[in-house]
């Protein structure tokens, strides 16, 4: 379990970075924390000529809020998201997700960049960064450009980032005080990908539902964003029969491929499952 | 073949220095370079947590970590506990607690646990296994291994008093 032979390169600073990947071009590989692509190379399912590992740049690390906006860097592990004071209080659905993503060894390695970026479905962020309405920076030699989360995710191990960008910072719009979230996973054990999971967002108004986001992980070739669900149930109350209905909406987009986590029949029924969970979860911390 | 790197780190509170690939991965020097052969390899793919090393502050799995990625890193492996003929209190209380059987896993659950009695030095039994569940263990059923964890987090307790 080697992976084949390759350049290694740690450059100190971005722009060292981006030289080395225009360089190098798709001979390249950019090194987050390494634990998707080091399996993969590993496994030989990748096999880079030049890894260019960003883990010496410290400018790709930390989080903070500037005006409405939560900025974290590409580069920050999972065990600083948990730890994070600011995201404890002003973003819990981040906290919640990355308590759940493998175990403690992987979260102080992986990072939110490098899950994001891998463009994998099964991963945990991406559905997170749908229902949080987030956007990512791009950088390239050429300049910077920000991308909504939404669009982002195109297939399978494919997203709209460009083989000479690094993502620099991932950007949540602050959620507004009285935001209800959660983040439902189903998964077999310890360190597994979801069998399925629900990420939701809503604010109240009264006990009708004002803003909803329902994004789903592991269940299609992309994380799914529940629009029709989201529809069904903003400016109604999160009654039973609103929030069966809504998950019935959410299973109607799912198209999970069968695999040892289950049949695709078992996956879209607990992918409706987790979320009338969450959508229950995020309704009791919502406040009226 | 890649070009070989030179990389020092302080391994056990000792320098040490290497040439590798950038392929190597960490377990493999230590193993196979550095005599430390307490970190175990038993999956190979950062599932199991046998090759647990505390690298930086941080418990990582030696086994999908690169060897070059450590420049100017502090490794600390279970050779690193026992000093000057006494065990560590970890150690004890494993022994004492039952807390192995084989011992395959025990390199790593005992990095482990010292690194979560760092950040948390009075856990609950709920937070020992939510900390603790990136080693597996296939003979204990994890009893004894919660309990040796929990004896020496009070027998720290009592020292640092």
């Amino acid at each position: 379990m080697i992976p084949r032979p390759f350049e290694y390169y740690a450059p100190a600073s971005i722009p060292d970075a981006l030289g080395l990947l225009k360089k190098h071009g798709d001979e390249a590989k950019l090194l987050a924390g390494g634990h998707s692509l080091l399996p993969m190379m590993k496994l030989r399912f990748a096999q880079p000529g030049h890894v260019i590992d960003l883990g010496k740049i410290s400018e790709l690390r930390g989080i903070r809020e500037d005006g409405g906006t939560i900025r974290i860097g590409a580069m920050t592990s999972e065990n600083d998201l948990i730890w994070s004071a600011l995201l404890q209080k002003k973003c819990p659905l981040l906290v919640e997700g990355a308590r759940q993503i493998s175990d403690p060894q992987v979260r102080y390695r992986g990072t939110i960049g490098g899950d994001i970026c891998h463009g994998d479905p099964a991963n945990d962020h991406p559905a997170l960064m749908l229902a949080l309405g987030a956007s990512f920076v791009l950088r390239s030699s050429a300049g910077e450009r920000v991308v909504p989360a939404d669009g982002f995710f195109v297939g399978m191990y494919a997203t709209g980032m460009q083989a000479d960008e690094i993502m620099t910072e991932i950007r949540v719009p602050t959620p507004p005080p009285g935001t209800g979230s959660c983040y439902s996973k189903l998964k077999r054990k310890v360190g597994d990908f979801a069998t399925a999971a629900a990420a939701v967002t809503l604010t109240m108004k009264g006990e009708t539902v004002s803003q909803v986001a329902i994004a789903l992980t592991n269940v299609g070739p992309t994380p799914l964003k529940a629009r029709a669900a989201e529809d069904a149930l903003r400016g109604k109350p999160l009654t039973d029969e609103n929030i069966g209905n809504a998950a019935r909406l959410a299973m109607s987009i799912c198209d999970p491929s069968p695999d040892q986590r289950g049949s695709t029949e078992y996956k879209t029924a607990m992918a409706g499952e987790m979320t009338q969970r969450a959508l229950r979860t995020a309704g009791s911390r919502a406040l009226r | 073949m890649a070009t070989k790197q030179a990389v020092s780190m302080k391994l056990n509170g000792k320098v040490a220095d290497v040439v590798v690939e950038p392929r190597e991965l960490l377990i493999h020097t230590l193993r196979e370079k550095l005599g430390t052969t307490g970190p175990h390899i038993g999956c190979e793919t950062s599932h199991c947590g046998a090759c647990t090393v505390d690298l930086d502050g941080m418990s990582v799995k030696s086994c999908t970590v690169l060897t070059v990625q450590c420049q100017n890193s502090e490794v600390l492996t279970i050779e690193g506990f026992e000093q000057g003929g006494v065990l560590h209190v970890l150690q004890e209380c494993f022994s004492e607690q039952h807390g192995l059987q084989c011992g395959y896993c025990t390199p790593g659950m005992i990095t482990r646990a010292y690194r979560l009695l760092k950040e948390n030095p009075n856990p609950t039994e709920e937070e020992i296994r939510y900390w603790m569940a990136g080693n597996l263990c296939r003979c204990t059923g994890y009893q004894n291994i919660v309990k040796a964890v929990q004896f020496a987090a009070k027998k720290l307790a009592t020292k640092a008093a």
